[in-house]
């Protein structure tokens, strides 16, 4: 039982940081219909600006963190602005090329600039590990679970108590009607590109610590295994997100510790089939129905 | 209070309104009767500047709208009850009714004004915490129309609010209609129920496939003898 409850709390650690990423997947495709192929690859430039403000700017952990949060904020803003906004009324394969468009040209940037090699992430970070019998949860798992719930509380207060939150989930109902409440749709739009690439920058750094690495194409996986959490959770649908990275999290974990670790990533895409044969909408998704 | 002047509109190469004119004055109910695809819902949208005009204007109060974007039509005090009533079935009875006040800014206004929607529809007040997607079509077209009036407006353009509804129901909204009217608000109804909408209505315009085709006042329309056949059944 200890190595099913040690692989628990390694999944969820994982697990809730698939679900930071997987929510700014589930938020743009909830408003706009589109999956931002370049999420990964912000999160990828977000982690890089992290490191650059720690290493030198010589920021303290939750400082660069925050900061890191902000630029890649308004980054995600620009890229919406940029890429998406002009295609934006034109089919949706267009917007998928453009997506792709960003994230060469984020890669590429990233490897013109830090160049193509894994680079350390070294911080100062405090806390005494948590030890339960044989179950041991390091100091760095009790901040990225710690960071990652904080987050998403957050986020969820602002999603269904705020003014501007009830506007996004209108929005994502219908953008029309959204217009008609005088909802300025291109601002809650930039909104959600903005949460997005906050809460990746956030998790990318968390990530970069806790595996101690930092490179350019570290997007692809960290935003193909979150992309599959928000289609386990139903694509759209913020609480979906976070549950999908989860449950995500902890059956690969569980998963490579009773199967073999070499499955790993088999179990995360077999999944993502399975789910897409029986349940396309995910666990929390709705399906496209009016009652009329 | 409002005017088309010459609007066109065009969905890919189909035009669907040709050169469309009317107004509205301040204080009336006008109403836009025809059949369906004749292009009534097509203007109610182009007045709030959800769909781009091919040719002609939009005024309101003496400043011409069109062209602007929708959120800045409806800060001026225009509201609409779209077609199939447009409520946000994942979003609370009392969140709907609240993104009726988006633009407002006005807390101890728009709490009254709450409170007036909810003695107006007890039912809204019974399920302000359900979803909209769990109401009946006809609560659902009262969580519609108290959104609208939510905002205030100065002009409420309604598509088709009988739309689905049991006759009795489509009374009760026709009755709340003309208090609404009452209260100050001005009205431009687009129907396909010609009976009902010419039995509130002040004056009314009749469209055929994107253009309007006679107009008068409501009494005029009920005795002309092709808008009978063709829209009131005998």
């Amino acid at each position: 039982m200890d190595v099913f409850f040690q692989q628990l709390v390694n999944g969820l650690t994982v697990g809730s940081l698939y679900a930071l990423i997987a929510l700014g997947y589930t938020m743009v495709y909830g408003i706009l219909k589109i999956i931002n192929f370049a999420h990964g690859d912000i999160l990828m430039i977000g982690t890089f600006i992290g490191l650059v403000l720690v290493m030198n700017f010589h920021l303290a952990f939750v400082p660069a963190l925050l900061l890191a949060m902000f630029i890649t904020a308004l980054m995600g803003i620009l890229v919406e602005r940029l890429a998406y906004r002009p295609v934006r009324a034109a089919d949706k394969l267009i917007a998928l090329l453009s997506a792709l468009g960003v994230s060469i040209f984020l890669v590429n940037f990233a490897q013109l600039v830090w160049g193509t090699e894994t680079h350390p992430f070294p911080v100062n970070i405090s806390g005494e590990p948590i030890i339960l019998g044989e179950v041991h949860i390091g100091t760095l798992q009790i901040w990225a679970l710690g960071v990652s719930l904080l987050l998403m509380v957050g986020l969820h207060f602002f999603v269904n108590h705020t003014k501007m939150g009830v506007a996004m989930r209108a929005t994502s109902f219908n953008v029309d009607y959204a217009r008609l409440m005088g909802i300025n749709v291109d601002n809650i739009i930039s909104i959600t590109f903005a949460i997005g690439s906050a809460l990746a920058a956030a998790a990318g750094i968390l990530i970069g610590v806790y595996y101690d690495a930092v490179y350019p194409v570290m997007g692809y996986s960290a935003g193909l295994k979150a992309f599959t959490a928000a289609v386990l959770g139903g694509i759209g649908s913020i609480p979906g997100a976070m549950l999908g990275g989860l449950l995500l999290g902890v059956l690969e974990n569980e998963g490579a510790a009773y199967l073999s670790s070499g499955y790993k990533d088999a179990i995360a895409f077999a999944l993502l089939i399975i789910i897409l044969l029986i349940k396309p909408t995910g666990l929390m998704g709705r399906r496209e129905q009016q009652k009329v | 209070m409002l005017e088309l002047k010459n609007v066109m509109v065009n969905y890919g190469v189909i035009p669907a309104l040709k050169s469309i004119s009317f107004k509205v004055e301040e204080g009336e109910i006008v109403t836009l009767i025809g059949a369906n695809g004749a292009g009534k819902s097509t203007i109610l949208k182009a007045i709030c500047g959800l769909i781009k005009l091919k040719g002609g204007a939009i005024t309101y109060q003496g400043d011409t709208i069109s062209g602007m974007g929708a959120h800045l039509i409806i800060r001026r005090g225009i509201s609409q009850v779209p077609e199939g009533r447009g409520i946000f079935a994942n979003l609370t009875v009392e969140e709907n009714l609240g993104l009726g006040a988006y633009v407002r800014k006005d807390k101890a206004e728009i709490n009254r004004n709450l409170k007036v929607v909810y003695d107006r529809f007890p039912r809204l007040f019974e399920r302000r915490k359900q979803v909209g997607g769990t109401l009946s079509g006809g609560e659902q077209q009262m969580l519609a129309i108290g959104r609208a009036l939510m905002a205030a407006p100065k002009l409420l353009l309604l598509d088709e609010p009988s739309m689905g509804l049991a006759p009795l129901v489509v009374k009760e909204i026709f009755k709340i209609i003309k208090e609404i009217n009452q209260t100050g608000t001005t009205i431009l109804l687009v129907e396909q129920n010609a009976r009902m909408a010419l039995s509130v209505a002040n004056r009314g315009y009749v469209m055929e496939t994107g253009q309007i085709i006679s107009h008068g006042t409501a009494r005029e329309l009920r005795d002309n003898e092709d808008v009978k056949k063709a829209y009131l059944g005998h």
